[in-house]
């Protein structure tokens, strides 16, 4: 007994020595932490001279990591004609959503340049932008020698060009400071709706917010009786995801003229648990639970497409995009019983419009940089843009150019209301978020608290627990 | 060592003497590699276990930094980590669910998991059939049955609403409630793991001694008083191994709630690791992420050798009754 005593005070401290020494050669053996120390202030870019050439950077091969979408569909569907122009190889993975982001966040926080470009959000720009980890597009937009003329930066929607652009400082408005990735495809949140059920029951698409609630809760209770089995009213997303928050919630959270935050003085101070906001939040909690899906709090974009298309839903308000893929020829049972339109206007007729951008950054780390512009220049482009939103489902242009083009607008014609929807809301449509690192943090909690509300919670007490929560996280 | 003559055993002088003729002579092993055996025995194991203290280590020093994507070049911080853990309510609330969902789950299979041995042992033929299907479960990715589950679940197209209409129960919003959310996830649980307990016991019962059965059965006990005075006391060392395992699997839980319900609804299902998830992952604060996480293994630990101190006692307790 005695011994078996010993042998542990040993063991203990020889544990104790291991733990005490392990320190020092912890930091040694490189376990130190991520850092900047590889950043420095001068662009890669500037080391490109003399007049522009597609073929600059031949024989060398770009890594992609992608999202799987139908945007990305289109890319690869048209990747050798970039090689064809290039003579540069491009090597890809493709993940699903639900994992994308956690394997893009923790391939760039390890601080090795796996892959030279990448598919982001601008929310992401928040959250890998002031760590260094996305390069500074600005320096080569701005270098002739890197960029082609017919790259044509004024083709750009302005809107989406600046939501790429931020100074990484809380709280500071997007559209000053660097250009941290390029918009490529994006999504405007609006209504679509099934027309066959909307004719049937005798109704019209929603003006304000209030006959939107009352419309979905209609279509709840009487769709069902009028042939359109277990349909319900609206289909808004639910699960407990940042994700929830972005698309119809924020839009009509803005319309009606709300903020996430306030800025004053620099700082920056939640702003959901304002009176307005609570009614807001609580009205829209109502809705989901009389006119939304069963199952609500797991649902995600895939869910709410699908029941649009599988005529499980009368409507959806979320990205155009996701009815789009329903509401084409042979897609989904309601394919051509679709129809789109602006949503509900706030008071004083509002038609704010939250975004989602997908974008396409570089790895500030890649030793590949010149090779990596060229395929930016090249996806960003109008030659590519043009051909994917005709040829493929890469619909929403980020160019003025192809939402101008007769054969995208010959396109999108089949669908009703797409495009004068679009055009309504093109120009009122930007990040009604403001800019801030801890971003998913705040809306992924914002979700549960919408959660929460949905279960019955006092909307009240839940808004301002949240916003004492974040105050201490994003002040 | 060239030049120098091998030692040989005693079997090979036998052999140049021609008693043993025929057998083959054996090298005796130097000394420096005698002694250096156990070492090399060792090796692997020492290996083993830097291969577990490195990031282990590694991580506790990350604890005492405010490391984070926002803060790249942290500053030392202590014990501040873990003051803020202790000192946050969301912290508790995640440490009552993480219980409650250990505890429920455990105690439903142990039960469950005797249960099925039990009836797997009285019925000898159809019960190996049976072990055969009971241990399908267990052969599936935990995260791919709550993916299974998820899609069962669903109140309008899932499986299990539809089978329960005809009685008057379709509708139900099985992960849509705080309580449902978490009694679906213990569900989930239960279905993957307790063919594991089931296992367990049913190898106990097959390892008991005939004798005591046999007397108490010539002494015409009944089947409720041999159940409770022999066959659970002496079962109870298999159970209880049966019971620590799934105790602290449970305790570590995430694919299973995170594939059901992310944490959600609210916060009602948000178990320690999932938050230690987001913290380090999602929102890329690295420090007090691993702080959770430590915090964590300190639980389980402390936990487990408890119940294995219990173990040891119910086992040299089941020796006696054996006797």
């Amino acid at each position: 007994m005695d011994m078996h005593a010993h042998d542990r005070r040993r063991f203990l401290a020889i544990g104790a020595a291991t733990a005490a020494s392990a320190t020092p050669l912890l930091t040694a053996c490189g376990a130190g932490f991520g850092g900047d120390k590889a950043r420095n202030d001068g662009s890669a870019a500037d080391d490109v001279t003399g007049s522009f050439d597609w073929k600059r950077a031949k024989g060398r091969t770009v890594k992609a990591l992608l999202n799987k979408h139908p945007y990305t569909d289109a890319l690869i569907a048209d990747l050798k004609a970039f090689t064809e122009k290039t003579g540069i190889k491009v090597e890809y993975d493709v993940f699903p959503e639900d994992n994308y982001f956690d394997k893009l966040t923790v391939d760039l926080s390890s601080g090795r340049a796996s892959y030279d470009v990448f598919m982001l959000g601008a929310y992401m720009v928040w959250q890998y932008g002031p760590p260094g980890w996305l390069e500074d597009l600005g320096p080569w937009m701005r270098n002739s020698s890197a960029t082609g003329s017919e790259w044509d930066q004024e083709d750009f929607f302005p809107n989406l060009l600046s939501a790429d652009q931020w100074s990484l400082k809380a709280g500071a408005p997007l559209g000053q400071g660097g250009q941290y990735a390029l918009p490529w495809g994006w999504e405007t949140n609006v209504v679509a709706y099934n027309t066959e059920v909307f004719k049937k029951l005798g109704l019209k698409p929603a003006e304000t917010f209030d006959e939107l609630r009352e419309v979905a809760g209609a279509i709840t209770r009487r769709a069902p009786g009028a042939g359109f089995d277990g349909m319900y009213g609206v289909a808004v997303r639910g699960s407990r995801s940042w994700a929830t928050i972005h698309p119809g919630f924020m839009t009509m959270y803005a319309r009606n003229g709300l903020k996430d935050f306030t800025v004053e003085g620099g700082k920056v101070k939640p702003a959901m648990n304002s009176p307005e906001a609570i009614a807001f939040t609580r009205d829209w909690a109502e809705m989901v639970r009389k006119g939304g899906p069963p199952s609500w709090t797991s649902y995600t974009w895939y869910q709410c497409s699908s029941d649009l298309g599988a005529k499980k839903a009368g409507m959806l308000f979320d990205a155009d995009t996701a009815a789009y893929f329903q509401a084409v020829k042979g897609a989904s049972p309601a394919s051509g019983k679709i129809a789109f339109h602006p949503g509900p206007k706030g008071p004083g007729g509002s038609l704010a419009t939250n975004m989602w951008i997908w974008s396409l950054g570089m790895n500030a780390r890649s030793r590949n940089k010149s090779a990596a512009w060229l395929f930016l220049q090249w996806a960003t482009g109008k030659e590519h843009l043009r051909k994917g939103a005709i040829e493929h489902n890469h619909i929403d242009p980020v160019r003025k150019s192809v939402s101008q083009d007769a054969a995208y607008k010959d396109k999108m014609r089949a669908v009703p209301g797409f495009i004068e929807t679009f055009e309504t809301v093109v120009d009122e449509t930007r990040i009604q978020f403001t800019p801030q690192e801890q971003f998913f943090d705040a809306t992924t909690s914002w979700a549960a608290a919408l959660q929460e509300i949905y279960g019955g919670k006092n909307a009240s007490s839940v808004l301002n627990g949240l916003s004492g929560d974040l105050a201490s996280k994003v002040g | 060592m060239p030049g120098r003559a091998a030692p040989v055993l005693e079997a090979d002088h036998g052999a140049a003497s021609g008693t043993g003729a025929g057998k083959r002579a054996v090298r005796a092993v130097p000394a420096w590699r005698r002694s250096l055996r156990p070492y090399l025995l060792i090796a692997p194991a020492l290996l083993l276990t830097g291969g577990i203290l490195y990031p282990f280590g590694l991580g506790l020093y990350y604890t005492v930094f405010d490391f984070a994507a926002s803060k790249p070049q942290p500053d030392l911080v202590g014990v501040e980590n873990y003051r803020r853990i202790f000192t946050q309510p969301a912290f508790w609330d995640s440490a009552r669910v993480t219980v409650a969902y250990a505890v429920g789950a455990a105690a439903v299979e142990t039960v469950l998991g005797v249960a099925v041995a039990l009836l797997l042992h009285r019925s000898s033929r159809v019960g190996r059939v049976l072990e055969k299907i009971l241990i399908l479960p267990l052969m599936i990715a935990p995260v791919i049955a709550a993916i299974m589950w998820k899609l069962m679940l669903q109140p309008s197209v899932g499986v299990i609403n539809h089978l329960l209409e005809p009685f008057g129960l379709g509708g139900v919003q099985w992960t849509d409630t705080p309580t449902g959310a978490l009694l679906s996830s213990i569900a989930v649980d239960v279905w993957v793991y307790t063919p594991f307990v089931a296992i367990l016991a049913l190898a106990g019962l097959r390892s008991l001694p005939a004798s005591p059965f046999e007397a108490a059965a010539v002494d015409g006990a009944g089947w409720w008083f041999t159940f409770r005075r022999l066959t659970l006391p002496m079962l109870w060392p298999y159970v209880l191994v049966a019971v620590i395992f799934r105790f602290m699997d449970s305790l570590k839980v995430f694919d299973i709630i995170y594939a059901l319900t992310e944490g959600g609804p609210g916060d009602s299902t948000m178990v320690l690791q999932i938050r230690a998830y987001l913290e380090a992952i999602r929102f890329q604060r690295y420090s007090f992420g691993i702080s959770y996480m430590i915090v964590l293994w300190a639980v389980v630990y402390l936990v487990t050798m408890v119940l294995v101190r219990y173990l040891g006692r119910i086992q040299n307790r089941a020796a006696e009754v054996e006797r």
